[in-house]
């Protein structure tokens, strides 16, 4: 009975997911093959069979400054992306929490609704707003033009790849903080306005520590995929927009290199997994300092 | 904020049936876009192969995802809730390559197969995730009640534990289903040259021609993932979020 329901799924994941992983993990120290691809992860000579292995993709990673600014600029990204949803997201989580039982779902349900839409459909309809013959392109560049600079393009620049990305990723914000705001006790804001605190003073000295958890579980929810988006910078960043997805991607379909793609794949998963671990012990380390 | 989340949405619809072959000025009203998409034979077959590629990969995640769930909920593992919960975690791009790297060392053809494949592995965690969900807020003391009355095991869950389920797992499959003919990543890594989706047909249309068509196609499917969300809405109070 337990093997019986436990197996299935097991052995499917173990197929398709950690055995692929695995072997990635493995390719990230192989050498390319002649044609592209991988060469074996072993040879064998009159000693016998050993492996064939080597550091050589990360250390190209480490030693080309390329690679490592790519990396930053990811990084930026990425921050910024999670910066900018999170200033967004949070007066408007707060105001859902807020509002009556009956808007509330309402309000929760139109957050939803337009993240439903395939992610494509919205990135080309933010090309259609931000393209040059929309309006605010064309307000943009009147007023530069009449204060005597040259007009500017806001598609495929890494300014669209920063709206397209905090418009892609927003409700990913939204959604853990309002879960989290939903649930605090009100009393505790009177009491803070009874013994005198203001506003301002309750908002930083009760809600946000108390929002710490949402605040970080909607931050590594935009920062992981924010990271590794490869979509978002292709469509809307030009060539000046390049993330290290796109860098994964021309490895494996362009320059065939598959260990050099597959060590920089490890390296983004890994700086992913970093980071948000550690902004969830920092987070939890301010939490019980009693912040 | 939510004129932020919904104009570039309005305003692809209110293309849709422009006249204007350039888009930027409305010149009249038209189902001239809509009369073109159905005439493309590319699009037609993206759209078969997608909707293809999702029963197969829905029904199948709902199998072994439900039985994954059960299992979660059953007993205390350490090996499957790591498999269902990191593939959630890992960026798509990592899913994407990893696979592709695999299928190609298996020999496997890239196209519908691989594809399946892969849909069917991220789907797992999602339909798992929502079972598990169901299964916590079910009252443990209505199957021991079957058990003191008699019911065998499979009786009583044949006849207490599925019915209750039943909403958790179309819920799921439905999930399933969103998920897979929304998925653009890994698609692009695991379909090879032959094989188009709808996903990966708009992609293109968005590179290469850009055309009203576009529009009326997204409309499209703006409307079908809108009424499969709302099933599952109405299926289950606690929709896990997804991907991007």
């Amino acid at each position: 009975m337990r093997r019986l329901l436990v197996w299935p799924p097991q052995a499917y994941l173990i197929a398709f997911f950690l055995v692929p992983t695995l072997i990635m993990v493995a390719s990230s120290f192989a050498w390319p093959g002649e044609e592209g691809g991988l060469s074996s992860f072993w040879v064998r000579d009159a000693q016998g069979i050993h492996f064939d292995l080597t550091f050589d993709n990360y250390r190209d990673i480490f030693t080309s400054r390329l690679f490592l600014v790519l990396f930053a600029r990811s990084l930026g990204y990425a921050g910024l992306t999670t910066a900018s949803c999170l200033l967004a997201a949070y007066p408007l989580a707060l105001v859902i929490a807020r509002s009556a039982g009956k808007y509330r779902n309402l309000l929760l349900l139109m957050v939803i609704v337009p993240f439903w839409t395939n992610f494509l459909i919205r990135i080309y309809a933010l090309m259609i707003i931000l393209g040059p013959q929309a309006a605010l392109a064309r307000i943009l560049n009147a007023l530069l033009d009449w204060v005597g600079l040259t007009p500017v393009s806001l598609l495929f620049s890494p300014f669209a790849v920063l709206v397209g990305m905090v418009y892609i990723y927003l409700p990913f914000m939204v959604l853990p903080l309002y879960a989290n705001l939903e649930k605090h006790d009100p009393d505790l804001l009177d009491a803070a306005r009874d013994l005198g605190a203001g506003s301002w003073q309750r908002f930083w000295r009760i809600t946000f520590p108390l929002s710490l958890p949402g605040v970080m579980a909607g931050s590594a929810l935009v920062f992981i995929p924010a990271l590794g988006a490869f979509a978002v910078p292709d469509i809307l960043g030009g060539t000046r927009g390049i993330m290290i997805g796109n860098v994964i991607k021309m490895q494996f379909l362009e320059a065939r290199d598959w260990p050099f793609g597959s060590a920089l794949s490890i390296m983004l998963t890994l700086l992913a997994l970093v980071v948000t671990g550690l902004a969830a012990w920092l987070a939890r380390r301010k939490v019980g300092a009693g912040v | 904020m939510y004129l932020f989340l919904y104009l570039p949405l309005v305003v692809v619809v209110a293309y849709s049936f422009n006249q204007s072959r350039l888009g930027a000025e409305w010149t009249g009203f038209t189902l001239h876009w809509y009369q073109v998409l159905f005439a493309d034979a590319e699009m037609m077959r993206a759209a078969w192969n997608s909707l293809v590629i999702g029963l197969v990969a829905s029904v199948s995640a709902t199998v072994f995802g439900t039985l994954a769930g059960l299992a979660l909920h059953k007993f205390r593992l350490r090996l499957l809730p790591v498999l269902i919960v990191t593939p959630l975690a890992i960026p798509d791009i990592l899913w994407g390559v990893s696979l592709l790297v695999f299928f190609v060392l298996l020999n496997l053809t890239l196209g519908m197969l691989s594809v399946i494949l892969a849909h069917v592995a991220f789907c797992i965690s999602y339909v798992a995730v929502v079972i598990r969900a169901r299964l916590s807020g079910m009252d443990e003391s209505l199957v021991e009640a079957a058990r003191d009355l008699g019911a065998t095991a499979w009786g009583s869950f044949r006849f207490v534990t599925l019915p209750l389920m039943a909403p958790g797992i179309i819920a799921g499959a439905l999930l399933a289903f969103t998920m897979s003919i929304d998925d653009f990543v890994i698609t692009f890594f695991t379909a090879g040259v032959g094989t188009t989706t709808l996903p990966l047909k708009i992609y293109t249309m968005i590179k290469v021609t850009v055309t009203p068509e576009i529009n009326a196609v997204s409309t499209l499917l703006m409307v079908l993932t809108m009424l499969l969300v709302l099933a599952i809405a109405r299926l289950s109070p606690q929709i896990p979020s997804g991907k991007p």
